[in-house]
């Protein structure tokens, strides 16, 4: 590693040890992996079924996020309206705020006593204990990631293109989507990419809102959770794979963020 | 009247601005920053709402006390410093964004688009990304994406201005080129552009406008001190007399054909004024005024003399010669047949 | 962390909900002057459903014996267990089944043999107006209805297991949970239509969540045993605490509190 002359040599030895701090309890969960019952545990139907359901929802809800996000960060970046800041505030308050408590307010919201719980049964639509509810919770958190990361590169890439764009006769649609939305493509990437990650860990907010049963709403956190209670080594079995899903996902997409970075320009 | 009618005030901006451009003409406007060059260039293509005013083109309003024609609606492009070539898409798809964005199909656009790089000269660099391209060619391209979107209005907000020196003058020459015959506003602090680009000039001072008219009347005969430095130009006001003018730095002798008594106006260009460190033998038809060095400013390849009343660009050698400081005393002569006198 | 956020919750809605009913105190005690010369600081661990009684019992203690201070942590018994294994500070565990205590048993970090001081049955636990109008165990697997349970692997999973063999009846929870305060909140806030939660928890909960008693719940009784631990540096006073807790003292709040005799 070359160590360039405008980092001081001590500034390197904290970020390792922060490394350590970090890569350490990882690696020891390795350690803790019995790898001759690996594979048999981490293919029992229970296991299985867990994975495939997180996979699913957390696609749905990076969906979600994408879906609702970009129109929620075009609107923050790209205008002013009074309350603009308590809005935002408001829109990342998930970032901060414990995942059980974000299962609270989803159930009351659309819970069954929620807010809109009594519209929903009218219209016979349950969504308490049910996937959609997983979807939701995971929604619900990760979007905030999404917003955050897109509302910034929408800010630093100005609004220049979109105005040359306007005057060659292009309308806000036409704008939108040739102009406006190519330039952030690495954005919204990178940020999906992180919604995807935060809804696949989120925990507290699916077990609060959405419950833990096998299949329907026991993604592979809260399977990872009811495991610990009898069988930790599938416990850890499932942490791992869990771990390497996430960097598969977080390593392949920051390389064709990369790629649709370079090709932009 | 054909063209643009055109007032607005934006009060942030200290902007108060009223103008006209008839169809088929190329107006100049000339200033120094601040006057609200870029602001009227915003005003017409509508990516700023004045305060107050209205304007419309050729009867069909742009803005006005209840309307307000969206930017993508006006047929008004608008060619800037920067080339702003879209950097996800090809030079040719850049150039076809107009003729796509009014519905054209994809074939149609790329043939205008292709017909347009061949006239700026650019067609080789059609399948080129806008990061592959020198600034000269970027500017080029861009040109050609502003004409092929067909605008009824071309405006350029110093399209030179960016670019090396050694590509300007060509530049200069495909936009006189391609502009002829056009409705177009090129705002512009170098002289040489509105020169040759522009039919008519609008001087605009940081109060408004100063003067406006035909452009090689008003850059080589300008009634306004400002027009005239802004020209490059010594203008000496006075009062007529028999064979000359009677003026701050005393009596400039001239050929004259006016009325003595009336105002009138003598023009210097600056290099045609000789600096002495003594005071020069007197001659006929030769201006002497002295006058107290009070700056020297090197511009380019000349060094410019500055005194109260008078500059003269001098090469680099002559001014070592002199060993000219702020301060120090000096002649300024002048031929009187380097003297343009004209009327006020 | 988030397994600490959710023990947090839980206790606080146990203990939120226990103040509208918390258990009658124990007669006031006095001091023994044989004793009082018992001194020292010990740990509890003790299961979730021990919060509120052990809590009360800890407190009695400390004023029995002024020189003694008691720390408790509560939580799942499987947690507690990794816990003690990966060398937390316990000198006394009381858990919910035996199988937990047999875990520790066999990794030879009990001191002498553990002992049952409670039975703990499962109760129907519904909102208080009962809207999918429930009497027995069997209603609970009618069509329409919304049940949440433990997940087997917890022991009051593993109970409501042996009682569906027991009476045939199968259920279809929507909810298989892995904690027995996440079923008693999803009842009190009205989002399950019932539960199957401890009767300690039914008491404790107040008027949060309905009561219904089913005879066969006699079928599956989780037995409370507790034990002193090797490790502890204070094996007096754990063993005094242990007793006090079988003594007729203790037996009395855990009793007011809907425990069964051990």
């Amino acid at each position: 590693m070359t160590i360039s002359s405008a980092v001081p040599r001590w500034i390197v030895v904290i970020a390792a040890t922060g490394a350590v701090f970090v890569l350490l309890p990882i690696v020891a969960m390795t350690t803790r992996v019995d790898w001759a019952q690996f594979f048999p545990l981490i293919s029992s139907p229970a296991s299985r079924d867990a994975l495939l359901l997180s996979l699913r929802t957390s696609l749905a809800a990076t969906a979600v996020c994408v879906v609702l996000g970009v129109p929620m960060s075009l609107v923050l970046a790209r205008t002013t309206f009074p309350g603009q800041r308590v809005v935002r505030a408001l829109v990342l308050l998930p970032l901060v705020l414990p995942p059980v408590i974000g299962g609270i307010a989803l159930l009351a919201a659309y819970g069954r006593m929620g807010v809109l719980g009594q519209t929903f049964q009218v219209l016979g639509i349950q969504i308490a204990f049910s996937t959609t509810a997983v979807v939701l919770a995971q929604s619900f958190v990760a979007l905030p990631f999404l917003v955050l990361s897109l509302e910034g590169a929408l800010r630093i890439a100005g609004t220049r293109y979109e105005a040359v764009a306007a005057t060659l006769g292009a309308s806000p649609s036409t704008v939108l989507w040739r102009v406006t939305m190519p330039l952030v493509v690495p954005a919204i990437l990178s940020g999906a990419v992180l919604s995807f990650a935060r809804a696949l860990g989120e925990f507290g907010a699916t077990l609060t809102f959405a419950g833990s049963l096998q299949g329907v709403t026991r993604t592979l956190p809260l399977e990872i959770y009811l495991q610990r209670e009898t069988d930790p080594d599938a416990a850890v079995a499932l942490a791992l794979v869990l771990v390497v899903v996430s960097l598969l996902v977080v390593g392949l997409t920051l390389r064709t963020s990369g790629i649709a970075r370079r090709s932009a320009l | 009247m054909t063209g643009l009618a055109f007032h607005a005030t934006v009060a942030a901006r200290r902007f108060d601005l009223a103008l006209d451009v008839p169809e088929g003409a190329t107006v100049a406007i000339l200033g120094p920053n601040g006057a609200g060059k870029s602001t009227l260039l915003e005003l017409v293509a509508g990516l700023l709402r004045p305060d107050t005013g209205a304007a419309e083109w050729n009867g069909v309003p742009f803005f006005g006390p209840d309307v307000w024609l969206p930017p993508h609606r006006r047929g008004v492009a608008l060619l800037a410093q920067e080339a702003l070539l879209f950097p996800h898409l090809t030079v040719l798809e850049n150039v076809a964004f107009g003729p796509r964005s009014a519905g054209q199909a994809r074939a149609t656009s790329r043939e205008t688009a292709l017909r347009w790089l061949e006239e700026v000269e650019a067609a080789e660099l059609a399948a080129k990304r806008p990061g592959e391209l020198s600034g000269g060619q970027a500017q080029r391209v861009a040109i050609a994406r502003a004409l092929a979107a067909d605008p009824a209005l071309l405006l350029l907000d110093e399209p030179l201005a960016a670019l090396d020196i050694a590509v300007t003058p060509t530049l200069r020459r495909m936009l006189r080129r391609v502009l002829a015959g056009r409705t177009a506003i090129v705002v512009t602090h170098e002289v040489l552009d509105a020169l040759t680009l522009a039919d008519r000039v609008v001087v605009l001072g940081r109060g408004g406008v100063v003067e406006q008219g035909d452009t090689r009347e008003v850059l080589e005969r300008p009634r306004h001190p400002f027009t005239a430095e802004l020209a490059g130009l010594n203008l000496l006001l006075g009062r007529v007399v028999e064979g000359g003018i009677e003026t701050a730095v005393g009596r400039v002798s001239a050929e004259s054909t006016l009325i003595v008594g009336a105002r009138g106006g003598a023009a210097v260009r600056p290099s045609a004024i000789t600096v002495h460190a003594t005071e020069p033998d007197a001659r006929p038809g030769l201006n002497v005024a002295r006058a107290e060095v009070s700056d020297v400013e090197p511009r380019g390849d000349v060094i410019r003399v500055r005194s109260a009343g008078l500059f003269a660009d001098l090469t680099p050698a002559q001014a070592a010669a002199l060993d000219l400081v702020p301060g120090s005393v000096a002649w300024f002569s002048f031929a009187a047949d380097d003297v343009s006198l004209y009327g006020l | 962390m988030k397994k600490i956020a959710i023990a947090a919750v839980a206790i606080g809605v146990v203990l939120g909900a226990a103040a509208c009913s918390s258990p009658t105190p124990a007669a006031s005690p006095s001091p023994n002057t044989t004793t009082d010369s018992l001194s020292g600081s010990i740990t509890v661990f003790g299961a979730a459903s021990l919060t509120t009684t052990f809590t009360a019992v800890a407190a009695d203690f400390e004023k029995l014996h002024p020189k003694v201070t008691i720390a408790t942590s509560f939580a799942g018994s499987a947690d507690l267990v990794t816990q003690i294994t990966a060398g937390a500070p316990a000198d006394v565990f009381a858990s919910a089944d035996t199988k937990n205590m047999d875990k520790l048993t066999s990794a030879s970090l009990i001191q002498g043999t553990p002992v049952n001081f409670a039975t703990n049955v499962l109760e129907i636990a519904v909102p208080p107006s009962n809207p999918a109008n429930i009497k027995d165990f069997a209603d609970l697997a009618k069509p329409g209805v919304t049940t949440v349970i433990c997940a087997p692997a917890v022991p009051c999973g593993a109970a409501t297991v042996t009682i569906e063999k027991a009476t045939g009846v199968t259920l279809t929870p929507v909810s298989e949970e892995t904690a027995v305060t996440d079923v008693l909140g999803k009842v009190s806030s009205g989002e399950a239509d019932a539960g199957l939660v401890y009767v300690t928890d039914v008491t404790g909960a107040g008027s949060a969540v309905k009561g219904i008693t089913f005879a066969d719940s006699s079928k599956a009784i989780n037995t409370y045993p507790i034990a002193a631990l090797k490790a502890s540096a204070t094996p007096k006073v754990a063993q005094a605490f242990i007793d006090y807790v079988t003594g007729k003292v203790g037996q009395k709040v855990l009793a007011d509190a809907g425990f069964g005799k051990p």
